[in-house]
């Protein structure tokens, strides 16, 4: 177990670097992490699939995958592709503080 | 338990030399179709260079007529171990019976669509939204007397073997 330290804040984190307790997580995190995949601007579009993350995460202890958002939070995956660049799937998941999604679709 | 100072990049932003994958799907059977479709979904949505080529049975993948209709038969299949039958298969010859093809066809697109999986169709679509190429055989094509109207909207042309090879140099090939 590896912790790192974001915004002054000690985070857990696992090995490849996404965030392992997901309460240690908070909005102001956000912007910070996307930096380091990237997003340099957070906009309200990423704000949406971010918030949808967290509350899907809630309710099914899971990450959702690409395509449990596009028909879940209305975001198109083209969308997604465009906000979140070559690895939708892992960068959304770090952004949002969740472990990588393990569905394979 | 050891600390880091500086923010940690995620180790999935190291970069690696790029990667490429191409598959060919040669099966028009349902069951057949799906591989690949799943598979190259996944490549995509990690960044990697995802072409599919279509080419003999792969065709009724793509074909306007025949995509919404792929079929899943018993017969010739001998790992039908229906969930709760404690590991007693199916005697494949039942496939055919009339009307077994269509209610295993149904069975399966019912448990594959339970699993979030789109229709092959809608599958197509979101491919080529994530980024995937689409490739029809010119062979294929000729032999089948189809042209490019009469398939899916995606698939961005016909090609021949030596332009296959061009697209798929350097890529992992996955044969379906």
């Amino acid at each position: 177990m590896t912790t790192t330290l974001i915004a002054g804040r000690e985070i857990h984190v696992d090995e490849e670097g996404f965030m392992t307790v997901p309460a240690e997580w908070t909005e102001d995190l956000a912007p910070l992490l996307a930096k380091q995949v990237g997003i340099d601007e957070l906009t309200p579009d990423h704000w949406v699939v971010i918030r949808f993350l967290r509350s899907d995460f809630a309710a099914e202890g899971e990450t959702a995958t690409l395509r449990r958002i596009s028909t879940n939070a209305g975001v198109p995956t083209k969308r997604l592709f465009e906000l979140f660049p070559q690895k939708p799937g892992k960068k959304m998941a770090y952004v949002a503080g969740l472990p990588k999604p393990k569905g394979c679709i | 338990m050891t600390t880091q100072t500086a923010p940690r990049i995620p180790s999935f932003m190291e970069k690696k030399a790029d990667r490429k994958i191409c598959f060919i799907c040669s099966k028009g059977n349902l069951d057949m179709a799906y591989p690949a479709l799943i598979m190259a979904n996944g490549a995509v949505g990690e960044g990697i260079e995802t072409h599919i080529f279509f080419t003999f049975w792969g065709m009724d993948m793509i074909n306007r007529k025949t995509m919404h209709d792929l079929k899943f038969t018993l017969l010739g299949n001998t790992a039908m171990h229906p969930p709760r039958r404690w590991g007693i298969s199916m005697a494949q010859g039942l496939g055919g019976i009339p009307g077994m093809t269509r209610m295993a066809t149904w069975m399966l697109k019912k448990q594959i669509g339970a699993q979030g999986v789109p229709p092959v169709p809608e599958f197509l679509d979101l491919l080529v939204e994530s980024g995937a190429r689409l490739w029809a055989c010119k062979m294929s094509v000729d032999m089948m007397g189809l042209k490019k109207e009469d398939m899916h909207d995606g698939v961005e042309d016909i090609i021949n073997v030596a332009e296959f090879l061009e697209v798929s140099e350097g890529a992992q090939v996955i044969f379906v």
